[in-house]
């Protein structure tokens, strides 16, 4: 049998040890950790014009993801009464590099709802324009998220990219997964003839109107309820800045 | 004298004979850890819809359990009794984030993908079992090979459900396209005159196919492969 300051000595030393080690380890890989963490971020958000981008999507570097954000995309910041946000007011509200890409959704979407900050990456390829905003929402289990891309009449879905945080797979994360249902959204519109906002609605049972819904999944109607709340209420936060993009 | 003792200690100490085979084999067949041991079945369940991620996690798990025993099994001797199992679950916490800092740095989609089932590697039973079982009163070079072989018992479970359950489920091997409904698949179920009426099942993808998969499992290891599992007495 140790007796009692054995075990103390004993379990300070290896905490210590352990403690040193983890730390050192974890400082020593966070550049890494980082740059990896931004590629991460820049491919979810090129994956919604993936049809667009001239290359296969799945086989791209990461050189080229960089290459493509440096050279065509634009990144813009608006806050929810669609004024842009310029770069030295977000680095002095504590946004690292005050680019569109150092916001996080996750905690835009905690703050008052008139405080939100919404990024917007336009981005140009050849003589066409795409403009890709986030959206955020509540699946089944957790959080859900998207970038959704809009053709320049900031009208038509051009492309969408789904994740999500604990859904299901096989079902809720299929919104991920599933690349037809993810088409569907190709040539939705947001805005119906008349100009009325009505954002693309996730109709369970099959879509009834061709221009404004999609199919939903079966197994999953909570998760594509979430998606459609999601698109609702996410493209009409950027809807003043858009309002001023298109005059 | 004394030298002479150590040295012969030391050729005992990395031996490889009958007994250290065994160490490694036997978890493979007679004494496996999720199919005669039934442990480690919640990871089981929850990283075996595809194969890329059940690999990764053989891999995690079994360098986890080979170095937690291999450290265990040095600090034996030194370890209070009073608080051993803290120490052992300090030792495998510490080496789990080891594993999940590196995986984060090495491959982003799969750390992304895996998420919160890499620190759950600290709860796998598999580990602390062995390291209660084996490591506390066994050489470093015994549990190490010890952590090895469950580590690869445990692997090779995952790695045949996983494989079950992604060709049934999504029709896919590793992400290669086997078989599925449209041209890109290497079987088209529906240009295919024998596969026509074959269809990928979405329950494999669900959790519970897991359970029925690894029930089949056992079935067939004790019923066909190895019939000594099972007392007739």
């Amino acid at each position: 049998m140790h007796n009692t300051s054995y075990i103390i000595r004993f379990v300070l030393i290896m905490t210590t040890i352990v403690a040193v080690v983890l730390s050192l380890m974890s400082t020593g890989l966070k550049p890494i950790h980082d740059r990896n963490e931004a590629i991460y971020n820049k491919k979810a958000i090129l994956s919604a014009v993936a049809d667009h981008l001239g290359a296969d999507f799945e086989s791209m570097s990461d050189d080229q993801v960089i290459e493509i954000f440096n050279n065509q995309i634009t990144q813009t910041v608006v806050d929810m009464e669609g004024a842009k946000m310029d770069e030295q007011t977000m680095v002095s509200m504590g946004f690292k590099d005050g680019q569109a890409e150092s916001i996080d959704m996750g905690k835009e979407m905690k703050k008052p709802e008139a405080d939100r900050l919404l990024p917007m990456y336009v981005y140009q390829n050849g003589g066409k324009k795409f403009y890709i905003v986030n959206v955020r929402g509540k699946g089944l289990w957790d959080e859900i998220w998207g970038c959704i891309a809009l053709e320049d009449d900031l009208n038509t879905i051009a492309g969408v990219a789904f994740d999500h945080k604990g859904e299901t797979p096989g079902l809720g994360a299929e919104i991920k997964d599933n690349i037809a249902w993810k088409n569907q959204f190709v040539g939705k519109k947001l805005f119906a003839e008349d100009g009325t906002y009505k954002s693309v609605f996730v109709r369970k049972g099959g879509a009834k109107d061709a221009v404004h819904e999609v199919d939903g999944i079966s197994g999953a109607t909570i998760t594509a309820d979430g998606v459609t709340e999601m698109m609702k209420r996410g493209m009409a936060y950027y809807q003043p800045y858009m309002e001023t993009l298109k005059k | 004298m004394a030298e002479v003792k150590v040295a012969e200690k030391k050729e005992a100490a990395f031996q490889f004979g009958k007994n250290e085979k065994k160490l490694l084999v036997d978890p493979l067949n007679n004494d496996n850890p999720v199919t005669v041991q039934v442990l480690g079945i919640c990871s089981a369940l929850a990283v075996t819809t595809l194969m890329n991620k059940a690999l990764v996690m053989a891999i995690a798990v079994t360098a986890v359990l080979a170095l937690s025993n291999l450290i265990t099994s040095l600090l034996r001797n030194g370890i209070p009794k009073q608080v051993r199992m803290i120490v052992q679950l300090v030792i495998i916490a510490a080496l789990v984030t080891v594993v999940e800092l590196a995986l984060k740095a090495l491959d982003y989609n799969i750390y992304k993908e895996l998420s919160v089932f890499i620190g759950l590697i600290i709860t796998n039973c598999i580990i602390m079992g062995r390291l209660e079982a084996f490591a506390m009163a066994n050489s470093p070079w015994r549990a190490f090979l010890d952590g090895i072989g469950n580590g690869l018992g445990y692997g090779i479970i995952l790695i045949i459900v996983a494989f079950i359950r992604e060709l049934f489920g999504k029709g896919t091997v590793f992400g290669l396209k086997i078989i599925g409904a449209t041209p890109d698949y290497l079987i088209n179920t529906t240009e295919s005159w024998m596969f026509g009426w074959y269809e990928n099942n979405n329950l494999m993808v669900l959790f519970p196919s897991a359970m029925f998969v690894i029930g089949v499992l056992i079935w067939v290891h004790r019923g066909i492969i190895n019939k000594s599992l099972v007392d007739v007495s």
